[in-house]
């Protein structure tokens, strides 16, 4: 256990290098922005006049030099200020916090579901494989890789919600409806079908294809020859030989997903009027909220590190020589 | 079918009959047959050598009675299979599984891969019993522990907890032998089960080997291309070549009486034991001088951190004159191939000095070293990755040369000739890689070496992916290559019996140190050193001596591309 | 290889031949777009709101009377030039800089790495589209936003393949050869590192293509370009009324996408024989 330990400090530091990375990456973002960031911010306020900008620039350090500035921003995001979005007159770190639990609902259910049903279903497909049903999973993985996340969404809420009327089209939960305790949770969970399967959908075709690859290739190895030799049965050879192995890469692969994982999210809260940051990220880009955009892109940056860590985790967990590995 | 080899030791009833087995290769390969009318018979308490060489369908005829063909692609396709008068051809998969493993088991070639890097060793030796016996939890753990403490292993009960990745080769290997035997097998198939091992790791795995199957009583059937092992190991000895089998009979017969020509040219390969050759005299200053040379490696180490330090070379010296064979003998991790790799100038050593005519290769800059690249050249292991496979073989040879500003067209016609000097016809210049047999394409390396007109040819273990047969024939290559053209080699070989063949001088390398450097008439017969005394001990089949009528014969014909 | 050798491992897979023939019939589309459906897709061809069949508009029109299968056709343009061009760009970037860090190594390979693991960090989609809304959507910057945003899995191909290249025995007897290190690269890793590279190349143009489609269903495509992720997202809230105007450009997307990792799939056992044979 005492390198599980040291693998999560490990990742710690790394993380902590990631996201210094990121909020200086975010700074020189909010410095390409086009226009003067004062002007910006002053036309934001709906007041453009000289004098205020010069004492938008002066009270937000941006006569100082880059550097500077810089220092002041990385000093301000680790207290947790984001800045400040004019359009809706409040802090962005408060837009953002009031979004966060429904976006991370959605995004670690999904997440957690295209695993465990992705590697299932590859699971299944490579044990049938040259089967009918192997086909069919093979050909069905293929189309949802094939079917961008927000059309596929749309055409679910067409048929279950508009024609079917079996879930609701959209929102959090029933506006009005006032429910409690049970009644409420089991609300949103109606309400988090459509978005939820949307999303798994994608990345469950992903890892069902890879999992169904790597049992294939795991299944020419030499310790299989070996575990057939012992006369083990066929369910034994699969499940403790073959999946335990071939279910590395496919976590390793997740990890590596989980980015586009959540920035997948702003595409289904848009489409199923999903109050998270997702939803929010499509505002600001309509009405050109830089603020909360840039804040969005680091919290969204901060949950995928979060989700790299899980998957790492999850590594060390099933791989013993992890410590050598890395 | 009269002219097949009759088996004459046939007691009443054999453990294992197998009557003119057939095994069907897929469509496309290069032959119909992996395995064609093989009959032989194994029986309890015997010891039974396959021999052949690399596709000789010895390891099919293995997997056969394993029911481990890789179905459907290869199959059985006639013959049968009598166990105990059972034919495992026919029988039903369930019960095939029960004789897998339970009386029939098995070890392979690659302890580093055979076992699954998940699963704590003991829970795989379990899981054999569990499929086996009607053994509770308790017993079955007790049962492993006695196991791994009968194939050697030290801290039994500790190991039996331990992931695959710490334990060494050997260790893993007997790991292998310990699950094979759990279940008290009737019959043990080795599959050339010493082959990926060092040579003191091989002599320990056949001792421990030989005194099982002597204790049980089983039958052994022992799979290799080693006539060392053969000599040191079998009651009777099996040759096949092309899926057929040529000659069986018992040990002494087939060793020291062979009757069929294959297996005479066989055994007229196999390295002259511990045999050397005459001693020649130095001449004139040394060519290359190695001093205090050492070199560490870090492993895993990142931006920020050093990784663990491995001694791959600590205070090395060596000196080879002109004219002069080196051999460089040490087991894997020894720090041979470190050496080689400092003196072609493909690693950077820490520290020492490397003296080429007086010049000190170490201390020059990249362009200073550029004239001394073309007097030193390496030939390398891996004939099958030596050449680059999108290149013609001309191409390969000419492109050193063209570096140092020769013409290409110069350059290619040189090409033709040394491909003709290396025993090749002029026109596989024209030819790709993959058209080519391993022994061929390690002439071509060869060549590449020899087109740079080096004074110094570094051979790292440049014959041991080969056949032995093949073996010989490059060898006697290198042999007549260094006499015409008066060639310094280092020769760096695992394989003392090759050493002894082809080197003046020896130097035993063992954990980064040349523990022993010496002529090779005073290192074989008079070793001054612990480590080479049991490096020689360790030599397999060192009491057998060839037939001196067999030593002179011709190696068998190398085959076609 | 020879190239009778390689349209024999295409062809073996039927999903490839497939997915080739959908290719070229949309890079047809693509070709022919402005003869198929001359004028401006933007311009009214006909009544809003007609159902597909019906009169002049076989897949329908949308809210303001836009003919749905003249802007698929001049979409078809748009995904495949910004595929293929963003695809190139990344390229470009993975390529070269897995190559430095796979054929120096050392502290090289692990600053380059440490910046491509980054990049992977980076949730990408929500990368691509700041970088599009700061800079303003055009074909430029979209084309610069998902090469931005995609490169970083070729840089690892890229120095995997160079990795195990470079300790080949080949590459080494290069070294001693006296081969310079631009031609060790160019001559001797290169070549045998095109086909895994190839392969992922044909699959990240799908990649991209779904990239822009996305960018442009949020509003951030290039506002002079029919696109059809744009079509898709302009037609999100009449999916009561009218589902044609969503459901066709999806389709499309789908087909195009769809084809190309066919496409990858037939490359790849086409390159790899081996690989191919063993999966069954």
């Amino acid at each position: 256990m005492l390198g599980l330990a040291q693998l999560f400090a490990g990742r710690l530091v790394k993380a902590a290098a990631i996201l210094i990375t990121i909020v200086v990456l975010n700074f020189l973002l909010v410095h390409a922005a086009p226009g003067d960031p004062a002007m910006v911010m002053a036309g934001e306020a709906g007041a453009a006049d000289e004098q205020f900008v010069a004492q938008l620039r002066a009270q937000f350090g941006l006569d100082r030099p880059l550097t500077e500035q810089l220092a002041t921003y990385v000093g301000k995001v680790v207290q947790g200020d984001l800045g400040y979005s004019y359009r809706q007159q409040r802090p962005v770190w408060d837009i953002l916090w009031e979004r966060l639990p429904a976006t991370l609902l959605l995004t670690l259910t999904a997440f957690l579901l295209s695993l465990a049903l992705g590697v299932l279903l590859g699971a299944f497909a490579a044990v049938q494989v040259g089967r009918w049903s192997d086909s069919a999973i093979t050909v069905l993985a293929l189309l949802a890789y094939a079917t961008p996340i927000y059309w596929t969404g749309l055409m679910l809420s067409l048929l279950f919600a508009v024609e079917l009327g079996w879930l609701p089209a959209f929102g959090y939960e029933t506006i009005g409806a006032g429910y409690t305790g049970l009644d409420h949770a089991l609300d949103v969970a109606r309400h988090m079908v459509l978005p939820v399967v949307t999303l798994a959908l994608f990345y469950m075709a992903a890892y069902a294809r890879l999992t169904r690859a790597s049992m294939l290739e795991v299944r020419g190895q030499d310790f299989v020859k070996t575990a057939r030799a012992k006369g083990l049965g066929p369910l034994r050879i699969e499940t403790r030989h073959v999946l335990r192995n071939a279910i590395l890469p496919v976590i390793t692969v997740a990890g590596i997903q989980a980015g586009q994982l959540v920035g997948g999210s702003i595409l289904i809260e848009t489409v199923f009027a999903w109050p998270g940051i997702g939803r929010l990220a499509f505002e600001a880009v309509l009405q050109r909220d830089y603020q909360v955009l840039l804040g969005i892109f680091l919290v969204t940056s901060v949950m995928v590190i979060l989700f790299n860590i899980l998957t790492d985790l999850l590594y060390g967990l099933i791989d013993p020589r992890i410590q050598v590995a890395r | 079918m009269a002219s097949l080899p009759q088996d004459s030791a046939t007691p009443a009833v054999p453990l294992l009959d197998v009557r003119g087995l057939s095994v069907a290769l897929p469509d496309g390969a290069d032959r119909p047959f992996a395995v064609e009318g093989l009959s032989f018979t194994l029986n309890p308490d015997e010891i039974l050598c396959m021999v052949g060489e690399s596709g000789s369908g010895k390891s099919m005829t293995a997997h056969a009675m394993m029911g481990l063909l890789p179905k459907p692609h290869v199959r059985v396709a006639g013959g049968s299979l009598l166990f105990k008068g059972r034919d495992l051809v026919t029988l039903p998969e369930a019960e095939q599984r029960r004789l897998r493993g339970g009386r029939i088991a098995m070890i392979f070639q690659e302890p580093m891969t055979a076992l699954n890097p998940l699963m704590r060793v003991g829970d795989q030796i379990e899981e054999s019993l569990r499929a086996h016996t009607a053994l509770r939890g308790a017993e079955r753990r007790r049962r492993v522990v006695e196991m791994l403490d009968s194939v050697g292993l030290p801290n039994p009960a500790e190991l039996s907890r331990a992931y695959p990745f710490r334990l060494s080769g050997g260790q893993r290997q007997r790991v292998m032998i310990a699950m094979a035997l759990a279940c008290e097998p009737d019959i043990l198939i080795a599959d050339e089960p010493t082959t990926a091992l060092d040579v003191t790791t091989q002599k320990q795995i056949l001792d421990l080997i030989r005194s099982i199957q002597a204790r049980r009583r089983m039958g052994l059937m022992f799979i290799t291309h080693d006539f060392g092992v053969v000599a040191e190991i079998a009651d009777r000895v099996a040759v096949m070549r092309q899926g057929r089998l040529v000659e069986i009979g018992a040990a002494d017969e087939v060793l020291n009486r062979p009757r069929h020509p294959y297996t005479r040219a066989l055994i007229g390969a196999v390295p002259h034991g511990i045999s050397h050759r005459p001693e020649e005299p130095r001449r004139g200053e040394p060519l290359l001088v190695a001093e205090k040379v050492c070199k560490t490696f870090h492993v895993g180490g990142g931006l920020f951190r050093a990784g663990k330090p491995v001694v791959a070379g600590e205070d090395i010296s060596l000196t080879i004159h002109p004219g002069e064979t080196v051999g460089l003998v040490g087991e894997s991790g020894s720090g041979k191939s470190t050496l080689g790799r400092s003196i072609v100038g493909l690693i950077r050593p820490d520290g020492g000095r490397i003296l080429f005519q007086g010049t000190d290769l170490l201390s020059l800059s990249r362009r200073g070293f550029r004239p001394y690249r073309r007097a030193v050249q390496m030939v390398f292991q891996d004939p099958y990755a030596s050449l680059n496979p999108r290149h013609t073989v001309g191409d390969i040879i000419a492109q050193g040369p063209v570096a140092f500003g020769e013409s290409t067209a110069r350059a290619r016609e040189r090409a033709r000739e040394l491909l003709r000097l290396v025993g090749l016809d002029a026109s596989a210049a024209a030819r790709y890689p993959h058209e080519f047999s391993g022994g061929q394409r390690q002439r071509i390396s060869i060549a590449r070496a020899l087109a740079m007109e080096p004074k110094l040819l570094v051979a790292d273990e440049p014959v041991s992916a080969l056949d032995v047969s093949v073996q010989r024939q490059v060898l006697d290559l290198l042999e007549d290559i260094r006499k015409r053209l008066g060639l310094a080699m280092l020769f760096i070989t695992h394989d003392l019996r090759i050493a002894a063949q082809i080197c003046d001088t020896i130097a035993v390398m063992r954990r980064g140190r040349i523990v022993e450097m010496g002529s090779a008439r005073q290192v074989f017969s008079d070793p001054r050193d612990g480590y080479t005394r049991s490096l020689l001990d360790a030599i397999p089949g060192k009491a057998w001596q060839i037939p001196a009528e067999l030593r002179q014969t011709q190696a068998v014909a190398e085959a076609a591309p | 290889m020879t190239n009778r050798d390689f349209w024999r491992g295409f062809a073996r897979n039927k999903g490839a031949v497939l997915g080739l023939l959908l290719l070229l019939a949309v890079m047809a589309l693509a070709a022919f777009a402005d003869i198929l459906f001359p004028g401006d897709p933007w311009e009214m061809a006909t009544a809003p709101f007609q159902p597909p069949l019906s009169g002049d508009a076989l897949l329908g029109s949308d809210m303001l009377g836009r003919d749905i299968a003249a802007g698929i056709a001049h979409g078809a343009r748009v995904s495949l030039v910004i595929g293929l061009i963003s695809t190139a760009v990344a390229l470009l970037i993975g390529v070269t800089l897995g190559a430095v860090a796979g054929f120096h190594g050392g502290w090289v390979d692990d600053a380059v790495m440490r910046f491509t693991e980054l990049f992977q960090t980076i949730p990408n989609f929500v990368l691509a589209v700041v970088l599009v809304a700061i800079f303003t959507p055009s074909l430029t910057t979209i084309v610069i936003a998902i090469a931005v945003v995609s490169w970083p899995p070729l840089a690892r191909l890229a120095r995997a393949e160079f990795l195990s290249l470079r300790s080949r025995e080949f590459v080494q007897a290069a070294v001693t050869t006296g081969q310079s290190n631009l031609t060790i690269i160019l001559r001797q890793i290169l070549p045998n590192s095109l086909s895994p590279i190839i392969v992922s190349a044909s699959l990240m143009v799908a990649t991209a293509i779904l990239l822009e489609s996305s960018l442009s269903f949020l509003g951030l495509g290039d506002p002079n370009a029919m696109s059809w992720g744009y079509m898709v997202g302009a037609a999100r809230t009449m999916i009561r009324q009218a589902w044609w105007m969503s459901f066709f450009p999806g389709i499309a997307i789908v087909l195009t996408v769809l084809s190309l990792n066919l496409v990858g799939e037939g490359l790849n056992d086409a390159l790899n024989p081996k690989l191919a044979r063993s999966r069954g």
